[in-house]
Protein backbone atom coordinates (compact mmCIF):
# COMPACT_ATOMS: atom_id res chain seq x y z
CA UNK A 1 0.00 0.00 0.00
CA UNK A 2 2.84 2.35 0.90
CA UNK A 3 4.47 1.61 -2.44
CA UNK A 4 1.22 2.34 -4.23
CA UNK A 5 0.91 5.73 -2.53
CA UNK A 6 4.59 6.57 -2.90
CA UNK A 7 4.30 8.87 -5.98
CA UNK A 8 1.61 11.00 -4.31
CA UNK A 9 4.24 12.64 -2.08
CA UNK A 10 5.70 14.42 -5.13
CA UNK A 11 4.03 17.66 -6.24
CA UNK A 12 4.99 17.12 -9.89
CA UNK A 13 3.16 13.77 -9.77
CA UNK A 14 0.09 15.21 -8.07
CA UNK A 15 -0.12 17.96 -10.72
CA UNK A 16 0.41 15.42 -13.48
CA UNK A 17 -2.22 13.08 -12.05
CA UNK A 18 -4.76 15.88 -11.73
CA UNK A 19 -4.20 17.14 -15.25
CA UNK A 20 -4.19 13.63 -16.77
CA UNK A 21 -7.47 12.77 -15.00
CA UNK A 22 -9.10 16.04 -16.09
CA UNK A 23 -7.77 15.58 -19.64
CA UNK A 24 -9.20 12.04 -19.73
CA UNK A 25 -12.62 13.29 -18.65
CA UNK A 26 -12.50 16.14 -21.17
CA UNK A 27 -11.52 13.89 -24.09
CA UNK A 28 -14.15 11.30 -23.11
CA UNK A 29 -16.87 13.95 -23.03
CA UNK A 30 -15.98 15.76 -26.26
CA UNK A 31 -14.99 12.53 -28.01
CA UNK A 32 -18.57 11.23 -27.80
CA UNK A 33 -19.73 13.90 -30.26
CA UNK A 34 -16.62 13.52 -32.41
CA UNK A 35 -17.14 9.77 -32.83
CA UNK A 36 -20.91 9.96 -33.34
CA UNK A 37 -20.46 12.66 -36.00
CA UNK A 38 -18.16 10.27 -37.87
CA UNK A 39 -15.12 12.51 -37.33
CA UNK A 40 -12.86 10.16 -35.37
CA UNK A 41 -9.89 11.18 -37.47
CA UNK A 42 -10.30 14.87 -36.57
CA UNK A 43 -8.39 14.59 -33.29
CA UNK A 44 -5.37 13.20 -35.11
CA UNK A 45 -5.76 15.68 -37.95
CA UNK A 46 -6.22 18.77 -35.80
CA UNK A 47 -3.25 17.97 -33.60
CA UNK A 48 -1.15 17.99 -36.79
CA UNK A 49 -2.93 21.05 -38.20
CA UNK A 50 -2.04 22.97 -35.06
CA UNK A 51 1.63 22.50 -35.99
CA UNK A 52 1.01 25.07 -38.75
CA UNK A 53 -0.24 27.43 -36.07
CA UNK A 54 2.90 26.93 -33.98
CA UNK A 55 5.14 27.72 -36.95
CA UNK A 56 3.13 30.80 -37.98
CA UNK A 57 3.01 32.08 -34.37
CA UNK A 58 6.76 31.65 -33.99
CA UNK A 59 7.31 33.52 -37.23
CA UNK A 60 4.98 36.38 -36.27
CA UNK A 61 6.30 36.51 -32.73
CA UNK A 62 2.87 36.05 -31.12
CA UNK A 63 2.06 33.80 -28.17
CA UNK A 64 2.51 30.22 -29.39
CA UNK A 65 -0.40 28.86 -27.43
CA UNK A 66 -2.82 31.59 -28.53
CA UNK A 67 -1.69 31.44 -32.15
CA UNK A 68 -1.95 27.66 -32.29
CA UNK A 69 -5.38 27.82 -30.64
CA UNK A 70 -6.78 30.28 -33.18
CA UNK A 71 -5.20 28.27 -36.01
CA UNK A 72 -6.72 25.03 -34.68
CA UNK A 73 -10.17 26.56 -34.29
CA UNK A 74 -9.98 28.03 -37.82
CA UNK A 75 -8.97 24.61 -39.20
CA UNK A 76 -11.86 22.93 -37.35
CA UNK A 77 -14.34 25.51 -38.65
CA UNK A 78 -12.99 25.08 -42.17
CA UNK A 79 -13.48 21.30 -41.96
CA UNK A 80 -17.04 21.77 -40.72
CA UNK A 81 -17.73 24.40 -43.38
CA UNK A 82 -16.39 22.31 -46.26
CA UNK A 83 -18.40 19.28 -45.13
CA UNK A 84 -21.61 21.27 -44.72
CA UNK A 85 -21.40 23.25 -47.97
CA UNK A 86 -20.16 20.59 -50.33
CA UNK A 87 -21.98 17.46 -49.35
CA UNK A 88 -20.02 15.44 -51.91
CA UNK A 89 -16.96 15.87 -49.69
CA UNK A 90 -17.15 13.61 -46.64
CA UNK A 91 -15.85 14.79 -43.27
CA UNK A 92 -12.96 12.28 -43.43
CA UNK A 93 -11.80 13.70 -46.77
CA UNK A 94 -12.18 17.31 -45.58
CA UNK A 95 -10.12 16.48 -42.47
CA UNK A 96 -7.46 14.83 -44.63
CA UNK A 97 -7.13 17.80 -47.00
CA UNK A 98 -7.25 20.67 -44.51
CA UNK A 99 -5.15 19.24 -41.70
CA UNK A 100 -2.36 17.90 -43.92
CA UNK A 101 -2.28 21.22 -45.82
CA UNK A 102 -1.98 23.01 -42.49
CA UNK A 103 0.80 20.66 -41.36
CA UNK A 104 2.60 21.24 -44.67
CA UNK A 105 2.33 25.02 -44.21
CA UNK A 106 4.02 24.61 -40.82
CA UNK A 107 6.86 22.56 -42.30
CA UNK A 108 7.33 25.02 -45.18
CA UNK A 109 7.39 28.04 -42.84
CA UNK A 110 10.01 26.42 -40.61
CA UNK A 111 12.09 25.42 -43.62
CA UNK A 112 12.02 28.93 -45.11
CA UNK A 113 12.17 31.09 -41.97
CA UNK A 114 13.48 28.69 -39.32
CA UNK A 115 11.75 28.10 -36.01
CA UNK A 116 12.97 31.45 -34.60
CA UNK A 117 14.35 29.71 -31.56
CA UNK A 118 10.98 28.27 -30.51
CA UNK A 119 10.95 24.60 -29.75
CA UNK A 120 7.69 23.21 -31.11
CA UNK A 121 8.53 19.73 -29.81
CA UNK A 122 7.61 20.75 -26.28
CA UNK A 123 4.11 21.65 -27.48
CA UNK A 124 3.75 18.80 -29.93
CA UNK A 125 4.85 15.92 -27.74
CA UNK A 126 4.25 17.34 -24.28
CA UNK A 127 5.28 16.08 -20.88
CA UNK A 128 2.61 15.43 -18.31
CA UNK A 129 5.10 15.25 -15.46
CA UNK A 130 6.36 18.71 -16.33
CA UNK A 131 2.99 20.48 -16.18
CA UNK A 132 2.73 23.58 -14.03
CA UNK A 133 -0.19 25.19 -12.24
CA UNK A 134 -1.06 27.28 -15.32
CA UNK A 135 -1.57 24.14 -17.38
CA UNK A 136 -3.73 22.58 -14.67
CA UNK A 137 -5.86 25.73 -14.67
CA UNK A 138 -6.06 25.69 -18.50
CA UNK A 139 -7.28 22.07 -18.68
CA UNK A 140 -9.75 22.80 -15.84
CA UNK A 141 -11.11 25.87 -17.66
CA UNK A 142 -11.55 23.97 -20.93
CA UNK A 143 -13.30 21.15 -19.05
CA UNK A 144 -15.66 23.65 -17.42
CA UNK A 145 -16.32 25.19 -20.86
CA UNK A 146 -17.03 21.75 -22.38
CA UNK A 147 -19.30 20.67 -19.51
CA UNK A 148 -21.21 23.97 -19.69
CA UNK A 149 -21.60 23.65 -23.49
CA UNK A 150 -22.89 20.08 -23.20
CA UNK A 151 -25.08 20.82 -20.18
CA UNK A 152 -26.84 23.86 -21.62
CA UNK A 153 -26.81 22.75 -25.24
CA UNK A 154 -27.52 19.06 -24.62
CA UNK A 155 -30.65 18.66 -26.73
CA UNK A 156 -29.43 20.88 -29.56
CA UNK A 157 -26.12 18.98 -29.66
CA UNK A 158 -27.88 15.62 -29.60
CA UNK A 159 -30.41 16.65 -32.26
CA UNK A 160 -27.83 18.15 -34.62
CA UNK A 161 -25.48 15.17 -34.18
CA UNK A 162 -28.21 12.57 -34.77
CA UNK A 163 -30.34 14.27 -37.41
CA UNK A 164 -28.87 17.58 -38.62
CA UNK A 165 -31.39 18.18 -41.41
CA UNK A 166 -34.45 17.81 -39.18
CA UNK A 167 -32.72 19.70 -36.37
CA UNK A 168 -32.21 22.56 -38.80
CA UNK A 169 -35.91 22.77 -39.66
CA UNK A 170 -36.86 22.33 -36.01
CA UNK A 171 -35.29 25.58 -34.91
CA UNK A 172 -31.81 24.34 -33.99
CA UNK A 173 -29.12 26.62 -35.40
CA UNK A 174 -26.98 23.72 -36.49
CA UNK A 175 -24.22 25.91 -37.97
CA UNK A 176 -23.78 27.60 -34.58
CA UNK A 177 -23.95 24.29 -32.72
CA UNK A 178 -21.27 22.84 -35.01
CA UNK A 179 -19.09 25.93 -34.55
CA UNK A 180 -19.43 25.62 -30.76
CA UNK A 181 -18.45 21.96 -30.93
CA UNK A 182 -15.43 22.78 -33.11
CA UNK A 183 -14.38 25.52 -30.69
CA UNK A 184 -14.58 23.11 -27.74
CA UNK A 185 -12.74 20.44 -29.75
CA UNK A 186 -9.90 22.76 -30.76
CA UNK A 187 -9.58 23.97 -27.15
CA UNK A 188 -9.59 20.36 -25.94
CA UNK A 189 -6.81 19.30 -28.30
CA UNK A 190 -4.73 22.35 -27.53
CA UNK A 191 -5.12 21.96 -23.76
CA UNK A 192 -4.44 18.21 -23.70
CA UNK A 193 -1.62 18.04 -26.24
CA UNK A 194 0.90 19.05 -23.59
CA UNK A 195 -0.29 16.18 -21.46
CA UNK A 196 -0.67 13.38 -23.96
CA UNK A 197 1.28 14.28 -27.08
CA UNK A 198 -0.18 14.82 -30.56
CA UNK A 199 -0.57 11.26 -31.68
CA UNK A 200 -2.19 10.13 -28.46
CA UNK A 201 -4.81 12.88 -28.22
CA UNK A 202 -6.71 11.20 -31.05
CA UNK A 203 -6.78 7.90 -29.14
CA UNK A 204 -8.14 9.49 -25.97
CA UNK A 205 -10.88 11.18 -28.01
CA UNK A 206 -11.95 7.95 -29.69
CA UNK A 207 -11.37 5.00 -27.32
CA UNK A 208 -13.64 6.04 -24.39
CA UNK A 209 -16.74 6.69 -26.55
CA UNK A 210 -16.22 3.47 -28.51
CA UNK A 211 -16.00 1.47 -25.27
CA UNK A 212 -19.07 3.30 -23.93
CA UNK A 213 -21.00 2.58 -27.14
CA UNK A 214 -20.42 -1.14 -26.64
CA UNK A 215 -22.01 -0.87 -23.21
CA UNK A 216 -25.16 1.12 -23.93
CA UNK A 217 -27.76 2.06 -26.53
CA UNK A 218 -28.66 5.33 -24.79
CA UNK A 219 -27.02 8.62 -25.75
CA UNK A 220 -27.20 10.05 -22.22
CA UNK A 221 -25.61 6.94 -20.70
CA UNK A 222 -22.96 6.83 -23.44
CA UNK A 223 -21.96 10.41 -22.67
CA UNK A 224 -21.68 9.67 -18.93
CA UNK A 225 -19.87 6.36 -19.49
CA UNK A 226 -17.41 7.83 -21.98
CA UNK A 227 -16.52 10.65 -19.58
CA UNK A 228 -16.09 8.15 -16.74
CA UNK A 229 -13.94 5.82 -18.86
CA UNK A 230 -11.75 8.74 -19.93
CA UNK A 231 -11.37 9.84 -16.30
CA UNK A 232 -10.54 6.30 -15.19
CA UNK A 233 -8.00 5.84 -17.99
CA UNK A 234 -6.28 9.13 -17.15
CA UNK A 235 -6.03 8.35 -13.43
CA UNK A 236 -5.06 4.68 -13.66
CA UNK A 237 -2.75 5.27 -16.63
CA UNK A 238 -0.88 7.97 -14.76
CA UNK A 239 -0.43 5.86 -11.60
CA UNK A 240 0.57 2.80 -13.65
CA UNK A 241 3.08 4.86 -15.64
CA UNK A 242 4.97 5.68 -12.43
CA UNK A 243 5.10 2.10 -11.19
CA UNK A 244 5.82 0.49 -14.56
CA UNK A 245 8.20 3.26 -15.65
CA UNK A 246 6.40 3.79 -18.94
CA UNK A 247 5.67 7.28 -20.35
CA UNK A 248 2.27 8.57 -19.09
CA UNK A 249 0.74 9.31 -22.53
CA UNK A 250 1.13 5.78 -23.92
CA UNK A 251 0.12 4.27 -20.55
CA UNK A 252 -3.16 6.25 -20.49
CA UNK A 253 -3.94 5.04 -24.02
CA UNK A 254 -2.96 1.46 -23.07
CA UNK A 255 -5.41 1.51 -20.13
CA UNK A 256 -8.17 2.68 -22.49
CA UNK A 257 -7.23 0.01 -25.03
CA UNK A 258 -7.24 -2.62 -22.26
CA UNK A 259 -10.76 -1.55 -21.28
CA UNK A 260 -11.79 -1.80 -24.92
CA UNK A 261 -10.45 -5.37 -25.11
CA UNK A 262 -12.11 -6.31 -21.81
CA UNK A 263 -15.52 -4.90 -22.77
CA UNK A 264 -15.17 -6.38 -26.25
CA UNK A 265 -14.76 -9.86 -24.77
CA UNK A 266 -17.32 -9.47 -21.97
CA UNK A 267 -20.10 -8.06 -24.15
CA UNK A 268 -19.33 -10.52 -26.94
CA UNK A 269 -21.08 -10.16 -30.23
CA UNK A 270 -23.70 -7.77 -28.84
CA UNK A 271 -21.12 -5.09 -28.13
CA UNK A 272 -19.24 -5.91 -31.31
CA UNK A 273 -22.42 -5.34 -33.28
CA UNK A 274 -22.86 -1.87 -31.77
CA UNK A 275 -19.25 -0.83 -32.27
CA UNK A 276 -19.25 -2.40 -35.73
CA UNK A 277 -22.22 -0.24 -36.64
CA UNK A 278 -20.34 2.75 -35.32
CA UNK A 279 -17.34 1.96 -37.46
CA UNK A 280 -19.57 1.41 -40.45
CA UNK A 281 -20.87 4.94 -39.93
CA UNK A 282 -17.38 6.28 -39.77
CA UNK A 283 -16.29 4.58 -42.97
CA UNK B 1 -60.55 27.47 -43.93
CA UNK B 2 -57.52 29.37 -42.62
CA UNK B 3 -54.48 29.16 -44.85
CA UNK B 4 -51.38 27.85 -43.06
CA UNK B 5 -48.93 28.06 -45.96
CA UNK B 6 -49.45 29.53 -49.40
CA UNK B 7 -46.95 29.20 -52.25
CA UNK B 8 -47.43 31.82 -54.96
CA UNK B 9 -45.69 31.20 -58.29
CA UNK B 10 -42.70 29.76 -56.46
CA UNK B 11 -39.58 28.85 -58.44
CA UNK B 12 -36.61 27.10 -56.78
CA UNK B 13 -33.25 26.21 -58.27
CA UNK B 14 -30.23 24.14 -57.26
CA UNK B 15 -27.54 25.98 -59.22
CA UNK B 16 -28.82 26.67 -62.69
CA UNK B 17 -31.20 23.72 -62.65
CA UNK B 18 -34.83 24.66 -61.84
CA UNK B 19 -36.45 22.16 -59.48
CA UNK B 20 -39.76 23.90 -58.94
CA UNK B 21 -41.28 26.25 -61.51
CA UNK B 22 -44.22 28.61 -60.85
CA UNK B 23 -45.73 26.41 -58.16
CA UNK B 24 -48.99 27.56 -56.57
CA UNK B 25 -50.15 25.65 -53.51
CA UNK B 26 -52.36 26.41 -50.54
CA UNK B 27 -52.26 24.25 -47.41
CA UNK B 28 -55.11 25.14 -45.09
CA UNK B 29 -55.79 24.25 -41.46
CA UNK B 30 -57.07 20.68 -41.06
CA UNK B 31 -56.23 19.68 -44.63
CA UNK B 32 -54.64 16.38 -45.63
CA UNK B 33 -52.66 16.71 -48.84
CA UNK B 34 -50.64 14.13 -50.74
CA UNK B 35 -47.98 15.10 -53.28
CA UNK B 36 -47.14 12.57 -55.97
CA UNK B 37 -44.69 12.69 -58.83
CA UNK B 38 -41.74 10.84 -60.31
CA UNK B 39 -38.29 10.81 -58.71
CA UNK B 40 -36.64 14.20 -59.17
CA UNK B 41 -39.97 15.97 -59.65
CA UNK B 42 -39.30 18.35 -56.74
CA UNK B 43 -41.39 16.72 -53.98
CA UNK B 44 -38.72 16.94 -51.28
CA UNK B 45 -37.75 20.45 -52.44
CA UNK B 46 -41.41 21.43 -52.06
CA UNK B 47 -41.32 20.25 -48.43
CA UNK B 48 -38.07 22.14 -47.83
CA UNK B 49 -39.52 25.28 -49.38
CA UNK B 50 -42.53 25.06 -47.08
CA UNK B 51 -40.16 24.58 -44.10
CA UNK B 52 -38.04 27.53 -45.23
CA UNK B 53 -34.76 25.71 -45.75
CA UNK B 54 -34.82 26.19 -49.54
CA UNK B 55 -35.62 29.81 -50.36
CA UNK B 56 -37.41 30.47 -53.66
CA UNK B 57 -35.60 32.43 -56.36
CA UNK B 58 -38.95 33.78 -57.54
CA UNK B 59 -42.45 33.92 -56.10
CA UNK B 60 -43.43 34.03 -52.43
CA UNK B 61 -44.06 31.62 -49.57
CA UNK B 62 -46.56 33.04 -47.09
CA UNK B 63 -46.82 31.32 -43.72
CA UNK B 64 -49.40 32.06 -41.08
CA UNK B 65 -47.83 34.06 -38.27
CA UNK B 66 -46.48 31.75 -35.53
CA UNK B 67 -46.97 28.64 -37.66
CA UNK B 68 -45.34 25.54 -36.16
CA UNK B 69 -44.18 23.00 -38.73
CA UNK B 70 -42.80 19.57 -37.88
CA UNK B 71 -41.04 17.27 -40.30
CA UNK B 72 -40.78 13.49 -40.46
CA UNK B 73 -37.85 12.43 -42.69
CA UNK B 74 -37.63 9.29 -44.78
CA UNK B 75 -36.66 6.43 -42.47
CA UNK B 76 -33.97 5.42 -44.98
CA UNK B 77 -32.05 8.56 -44.01
CA UNK B 78 -32.01 7.68 -40.28
CA UNK B 79 -28.74 6.48 -38.72
CA UNK B 80 -30.04 3.35 -36.98
CA UNK B 81 -26.72 2.71 -35.21
CA UNK B 82 -26.87 6.00 -33.34
CA UNK B 83 -27.24 5.35 -29.59
CA UNK B 84 -30.67 6.81 -28.90
CA UNK B 85 -33.70 5.36 -27.15
CA UNK B 86 -37.28 6.05 -28.19
CA UNK B 87 -37.86 8.56 -25.38
CA UNK B 88 -34.52 10.33 -26.05
CA UNK B 89 -35.45 10.58 -29.72
CA UNK B 90 -38.77 12.26 -28.90
CA UNK B 91 -37.31 14.55 -26.23
CA UNK B 92 -34.57 15.97 -28.46
CA UNK B 93 -37.24 17.82 -30.45
CA UNK B 94 -37.95 20.19 -27.53
CA UNK B 95 -34.97 22.50 -27.89
CA UNK B 96 -36.67 25.71 -26.83
CA UNK B 97 -37.39 26.67 -23.25
CA UNK B 98 -35.89 24.11 -20.89
CA UNK B 99 -32.14 23.83 -21.44
CA UNK B 100 -31.26 21.12 -18.94
CA UNK B 101 -30.28 17.69 -20.29
CA UNK B 102 -32.86 15.72 -18.35
CA UNK B 103 -36.62 15.94 -18.89
CA UNK B 104 -38.90 17.68 -16.42
CA UNK B 105 -41.77 15.71 -14.85
CA UNK B 106 -44.18 17.52 -17.19
CA UNK B 107 -42.05 16.62 -20.23
CA UNK B 108 -41.81 12.98 -19.17
CA UNK B 109 -45.61 12.85 -18.84
CA UNK B 110 -45.99 14.50 -22.25
CA UNK B 111 -43.58 12.05 -23.90
CA UNK B 112 -45.45 9.13 -22.31
CA UNK B 113 -48.75 10.60 -23.50
CA UNK B 114 -47.53 11.04 -27.11
CA UNK B 115 -46.02 7.53 -27.20
CA UNK B 116 -49.18 5.99 -25.72
CA UNK B 117 -51.30 7.87 -28.25
CA UNK B 118 -49.25 6.31 -31.05
CA UNK B 119 -49.30 2.85 -29.43
CA UNK B 120 -45.58 2.65 -28.67
CA UNK B 121 -45.59 3.64 -24.99
CA UNK B 122 -44.13 0.31 -23.90
CA UNK B 123 -41.02 0.86 -26.05
CA UNK B 124 -39.90 4.17 -24.47
CA UNK B 125 -36.63 2.70 -23.16
CA UNK B 126 -35.81 0.65 -26.26
CA UNK B 127 -33.20 1.50 -28.87
CA UNK B 128 -34.84 2.74 -32.09
CA UNK B 129 -33.33 -0.10 -34.12
CA UNK B 130 -35.09 -2.70 -31.98
CA UNK B 131 -38.55 -1.75 -33.31
CA UNK B 132 -40.52 -2.89 -36.35
CA UNK B 133 -40.79 -0.66 -39.44
CA UNK B 134 -44.20 0.72 -38.46
CA UNK B 135 -43.09 1.35 -34.88
CA UNK B 136 -39.95 3.14 -36.12
CA UNK B 137 -42.06 5.42 -38.29
CA UNK B 138 -44.27 6.13 -35.26
CA UNK B 139 -41.23 7.18 -33.23
CA UNK B 140 -40.43 9.92 -35.73
CA UNK B 141 -44.07 10.96 -35.93
CA UNK B 142 -44.02 11.13 -32.10
CA UNK B 143 -40.91 13.33 -32.22
CA UNK B 144 -42.70 15.63 -34.67
CA UNK B 145 -45.90 15.73 -32.56
CA UNK B 146 -43.84 16.58 -29.46
CA UNK B 147 -43.23 19.96 -31.11
CA UNK B 148 -47.03 20.50 -31.02
CA UNK B 149 -47.17 21.42 -34.72
CA UNK B 150 -49.96 23.02 -36.73
CA UNK B 151 -48.67 21.36 -39.89
CA UNK B 152 -47.01 17.94 -40.16
CA UNK B 153 -44.82 17.26 -43.20
CA UNK B 154 -43.83 13.68 -44.03
CA UNK B 155 -41.37 12.63 -46.74
CA UNK B 156 -42.30 9.21 -48.15
CA UNK B 157 -43.71 7.86 -44.86
CA UNK B 158 -44.53 4.47 -46.38
CA UNK B 159 -41.38 3.98 -48.40
CA UNK B 160 -40.03 0.45 -48.03
CA UNK B 161 -42.71 -0.82 -45.62
CA UNK B 162 -45.03 -3.78 -46.03
CA UNK B 163 -48.78 -3.56 -46.71
CA UNK B 164 -49.82 -3.98 -43.08
CA UNK B 165 -47.41 -1.27 -41.89
CA UNK B 166 -48.62 1.02 -44.65
CA UNK B 167 -52.21 0.55 -43.43
CA UNK B 168 -51.11 1.27 -39.86
CA UNK B 169 -49.37 4.48 -40.89
CA UNK B 170 -52.27 5.68 -43.04
CA UNK B 171 -54.71 4.90 -40.21
CA UNK B 172 -52.53 6.80 -37.73
CA UNK B 173 -52.27 9.84 -40.02
CA UNK B 174 -56.04 9.81 -40.58
CA UNK B 175 -56.58 9.84 -36.82
CA UNK B 176 -54.18 12.76 -36.39
CA UNK B 177 -55.90 14.64 -39.20
CA UNK B 178 -59.32 13.95 -37.66
CA UNK B 179 -57.92 15.58 -34.51
CA UNK B 180 -57.36 18.78 -36.48
CA UNK B 181 -53.70 18.44 -37.51
CA UNK B 182 -52.93 19.57 -41.06
CA UNK B 183 -50.80 17.03 -42.94
CA UNK B 184 -48.86 17.17 -46.17
CA UNK B 185 -46.97 14.10 -47.32
CA UNK B 186 -45.10 12.96 -50.39
CA UNK B 187 -45.55 9.47 -51.74
CA UNK B 188 -44.83 7.23 -54.70
CA UNK B 189 -47.70 4.95 -53.74
CA UNK B 190 -50.62 5.96 -55.95
CA UNK B 191 -53.04 3.20 -54.97
CA UNK B 192 -52.03 2.41 -51.40
CA UNK B 193 -51.78 6.00 -50.14
CA UNK B 194 -52.55 8.74 -52.66
CA UNK B 195 -55.97 7.43 -53.72
CA UNK B 196 -57.09 7.41 -50.06
CA UNK B 197 -56.27 11.06 -49.32
CA UNK B 198 -58.80 13.90 -49.55
CA UNK B 199 -56.52 16.12 -51.66
CA UNK B 200 -53.83 15.22 -54.14
CA UNK B 201 -51.22 17.28 -55.98
CA UNK B 202 -49.47 15.87 -59.04
CA UNK B 203 -46.07 17.49 -59.31
CA UNK B 204 -43.39 17.43 -61.94
CA UNK B 205 -41.44 20.62 -61.32
CA UNK B 206 -44.75 22.45 -61.66
CA UNK B 207 -48.22 21.48 -60.50
CA UNK B 208 -49.83 19.32 -63.19
CA UNK B 209 -53.08 18.72 -61.31
CA UNK B 210 -54.58 19.34 -57.88
CA UNK B 211 -57.84 18.28 -56.29
CA UNK B 212 -59.59 15.14 -55.13
CA UNK B 213 -58.03 11.80 -56.18
CA UNK B 214 -60.99 11.16 -58.47
CA UNK B 215 -60.39 14.44 -60.34
CA UNK B 216 -56.58 14.17 -60.41
CA UNK B 217 -55.91 10.50 -60.99
CA UNK B 218 -56.76 10.50 -64.67
CA UNK B 219 -54.80 8.96 -67.52
CA UNK B 220 -54.09 12.40 -68.98
CA UNK B 221 -52.79 14.00 -65.75
CA UNK B 222 -50.74 10.91 -64.87
CA UNK B 223 -49.13 10.79 -68.30
CA UNK B 224 -48.21 14.46 -68.06
CA UNK B 225 -46.85 13.91 -64.56
CA UNK B 226 -44.92 10.68 -65.07
CA UNK B 227 -44.35 10.70 -68.82
CA UNK B 228 -45.77 7.18 -69.01
CA UNK B 229 -49.14 5.76 -69.97
CA UNK B 230 -51.30 4.50 -67.11
CA UNK B 231 -54.86 3.22 -67.06
CA UNK B 232 -57.22 4.33 -64.33
CA UNK B 233 -59.90 1.84 -63.31
CA UNK B 234 -62.48 2.09 -60.57
CA UNK B 235 -62.79 -0.32 -57.68
CA UNK B 236 -65.16 0.14 -54.74
CA UNK B 237 -65.78 3.74 -55.80
CA UNK B 238 -62.07 4.58 -55.76
CA UNK B 239 -59.65 5.14 -58.64
CA UNK B 240 -57.09 2.40 -59.18
CA UNK B 241 -54.04 3.19 -61.28
CA UNK B 242 -52.72 0.39 -63.48
CA UNK B 243 -49.33 0.78 -65.06
CA UNK B 244 -48.87 -0.17 -68.70
CA UNK B 245 -45.71 -2.12 -69.41
CA UNK B 246 -44.79 -1.59 -73.08
CA UNK B 247 -42.49 -4.64 -72.98
CA UNK B 248 -44.82 -6.86 -70.96
CA UNK B 249 -45.04 -9.50 -73.72
CA UNK B 250 -41.27 -9.81 -73.82
CA UNK B 251 -41.14 -10.24 -70.04
CA UNK B 252 -43.73 -13.04 -70.22
CA UNK B 253 -41.75 -14.61 -73.03
CA UNK B 254 -38.53 -14.53 -71.03
CA UNK B 255 -40.18 -16.06 -67.97
CA UNK B 256 -41.88 -18.87 -69.92
CA UNK B 257 -40.06 -22.09 -69.17
CA UNK B 258 -38.24 -23.59 -72.10
CA UNK B 259 -40.16 -26.49 -73.62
Amino acid sequence: MTTLLEPFQFEFFRNGLLVATLAGALCGLVGTFVVLKGMSYIGHGLSHAIFGGFAASALLGVNLFLGAGVWGFASALLIGGVTRRRRVIGSDAAIGVITTASFAIGLALIKVFGSRGKNADAYLFGNVLGVDRAQVVLVTLVLVLAVAAVFFGYRALLFSTFDPEVADVSGVRTARVDALLMLVLAATILATMNVLGVTLVAATLVIPPVVARMLTNSFGRMLALSTSIGTFSGFVGMVASYHLDIAPGPMIVLVGSGLFALVFVLTGLRGLGRAGGLEADLA
Amino acid sequence: MTSLVRLERVTCRYGAEPVLVDVDLDVSAGSFVGVVGPSGSGKTTLLRTIMGTVPPVAGAVRRRSGLRVAYVPQVETVNWNFPVTVSECVLMARTRGRRLPWASAAERAEVASVLDRLGIGEFAGRHIRELSGGQQQRVFVARALFRRPDLLLLDEPTSGVDVRTRHEILHLLNELNDGGLAILLTTHDLNGIAAHLPTLVCLNRSVIGAGSPRSVLTADVLERTYGARMDVLEHGGMPVVVEQYPFADNVVELRRPAS
